[in-house]
């Protein structure tokens, strides 16, 4: 495949895409890596390129699209807006795998505050039809139930947070929901601490280096004791929390397990709607939903920074990456906002899997 | 010469691995005078022996430009990216051992586990506005397990030497670092996590998949029958 190929099927997205109402957008190749850092954290140095500016300190090669789509947008956009966007991505590939490490991403996003769930079947659909040729397998998802979820968990606040700091990354999350819903006994050196606490004398140790204070280590302490006082999260809602978790289902059948779990967990009710008016969305659109896939865990792993819908398009050929992949990021447009945030929905489109799947075909 | 194998230069790595060898039945010397980096094996013919650095050996054996080579485990997993698909491991020696750990200042009393170091980095973050600095110089091991726990709000910071001596320094908050012993670390008021060793490492004879194996098969094959090791899989698809 030719990247002279490659960009003739880019431009014919990028086109689609105009065409339904995305404004033409470019970004920065070079991007200020700390931004990026803040978001991603350390993970993303095994992915991006990183190269030093003299005045401007370290630089990333552009990963994806949607963080200076985000920041463009945030810093001067119209409201509501539909955005297009065509260009290279570079993503360092840490294994011998024949997966590209720089290639075109061509995208749509809808900054939209009037109806999510209309903006998020919007989104799909227009992908779903672009690359209804290639017969791929859709996969969708919705993390803002599970988050609904825990925030209904009967427990203590900073559980909540510390659960929903770790919604994406399903092995802490795992653990912490274990520990707190007294699953798995703490660690024995938690219990040595709590009973010297108990008794009154804290171990002794060496003298105070770092820059982490003598106030912020007698914080924790106190946030431990207070964390050991708290009882357990209920039996039956963890077991709810878990039934979520693992609900893989066409879509339909997927929405009513989700309204016979509100019955016991009501403070999900309004995100099941949510689900359940996209549904009909998608459906008025042309979707056919009796048997699109819904997995309540997508997304949680690889899809980190989205907070609601969530989707992907693999090919039958599971050694390829997602073909096409997007969701809804509300949280993201607030951390990249300064204060301000808007309820936003994306999708990209990678065309050197689409070329590469039409020439096999 | 038809089978090059890296060993490391000096130290006590270079005469574990002699003593390795040679009570096998390999003898294996240097050559020319003490600051001379050359050498020979005895006792089976068609080895040559290059005298390497241990954190180059991973380099040329990547590159194929050694067939086998003796360094630590935790070097190549280091310093190869998708190590297992560039060399075979052959052998571990049982010696060189050491653990990559992480390591806090002991006045830390709230901090023993990787729970609490991911709950102290992320109060940390919003007390001080950036991320827990964690100095190392194993950046792909230590950040390959951080995310495989799931720990967050931390930055690695490049530290090639005196780790232990950083948090001090005022210029990371904790270490990943190798100790043998931890005498190191208590001199500098540090405490190992208690449930986070990243990597168990020891000295390793790997092969490089990526060599010219033509003439070097029958050589191997000689050789593995005198250290009475079996034929790593690789090497047959050769």
């Amino acid at each position: 495949m030719t990247k002279a190929a490659v960009r003739l099927e880019a431009e014919a997205i990028f086109a689609a895409f105009q065409a339904a109402g995305g404004v033409p957008v470019e970004a920065d190749i070079l991007l200020p890596a700390e931004a990026l850092l803040d978001l991603y954290g350390e993970d993303i140095r095994a992915r991006a390129y990183t190269t030093q500016d003299p005045l401007r300190g370290e630089m990333m090669l552009r990963p994806d699209f949607t963080v200076p789509v985000v920041q463009a947008h945030m810093a001067d956009g119209a409201d509501p807006a539909r955005y297009a966007y065509m260009g290279e991505v570079f993503r360092k590939q840490d294994s011998l795998t024949p997966r590209a490490s720089e290639y075109f991403q061509v995208g749509f996003e809808v900054f939209d505050r009037a109806s999510p769930e209309q903006a998020d079947a919007e989104v799909f659909a227009l992908i779903s039809d672009l690359l209804a040729p290639l017969s791929l397998n859709p996969t969708t998802g919705d993390i803002g139930i599970l988050m609904a979820a825990v925030r209904a968990l009967d427990t203590t606040p900073t559980r909540i947070a510390a659960l929903l700091r770790h919604v994406w990354r399903p092995r802490r999350f795992r653990h912490l929901l274990d520990r707190y819903a007294g699953r798995v006994a703490p660690h024995p050196a938690r219990l040595r601490l709590l009973k010297a606490l108990d008794e009154g004398k804290l171990p002794k140790t060496g003298p105070h280096i770092g820059m982490r204070s003598a106030s912020e280590i007698a914080a924790r302490i106190h946030a431990l004791a207070e964390d050991a006082d708290t009882p357990p999260i209920p039996a039956r809602q963890a077991e709810l929390l878990d039934d979520l978790l693992s609900l893989t289902a066409p879509s339909p059948v997927a929405l009513e397990r989700l309204r016979d779990m509100a019955v016991d967990m009501p403070a999900i009710s309004a995100a099941v709607e949510r689900f359940a008016d996209r549904l009909s969305a998608m459906a008025a659109r042309g979707i056919d939903v009796s048997t699109l896939p819904f997995e309540m865990g997508h997304g949680r792993s690889t899809l980190e920074y989205y907070d609601g819908f969530v989707f992907e398009f693999h090919s039958s050929d599971l050694s390829l990456p997602s073909i096409a992949a997007g969701g809804r990021y509300d949280a993201l447009t607030q951390v990249l906002g300064q204060g301000r945030s808007i309820p936003a929905v994306g999708g990209m489109i990678r065309p050197h899997l689409v070329a590469q799947l039409k020439g096999a075909a | 010469m038809t089978l090059k194998i890296g060993v490391p230069s000096k130290g006590r790595l270079m005469e574990k691995t002699f003593d390795w060898f040679g009570a096998r039945g390999v003898q294996m010397r240097r050559t020319g005078n003490e600051r001379e980096y050359s050498g020979a094996v005895d006792g089976i013919e068609g080895i040559q022996m290059v005298l390497l650095s241990a954190g180059e050996i991973p380099r040329e054996l990547s590159a194929g430009r050694i067939h086998l080579g003796v360094t630590g485990s935790d070097l190549v997993r280091d310093k190869l990216a998708d190590w297992s698909m560039q060399v075979a491991e052959v052998a571990p020696l049982r010696f060189g051992h050491a653990d990559l750990i992480l390591a806090v200042p002991s006045c830390w009393v709230d901090v023993d586990t990787l729970d609490d170091l991911d709950a102290a980095a992320s109060a940390f973050r919003r007390t001080h506005g950036f991320r827990l600095r964690i100095a190392t110089k194993y950046h792909r091991l230590v950040r390959d397990y951080l995310t495989a726990n799931g720990v967050a709000d931390y930055q690695l910071v490049d530290s090639q030497g005196a780790t232990e001596g950083t948090i001090r320094n005022l210029t990371a908050e904790a270490i990943a670092d190798i100790t043998s012993t931890g005498e190191t670390l208590r001199a500098n008021h540090l405490k190992v996590l208690e449930d986070a060793v990243i990597h168990r490492s020891q000295a390793t004879l790997y092969a490089a998949r990526n060599s010219d194996w033509d003439a070097g098969l029958p050589v191997l094959r000689t050789l593995l029958g005198q250290l009475g090791l079996a034929m790593p899989d690789l090497i047959h698809r050769h």
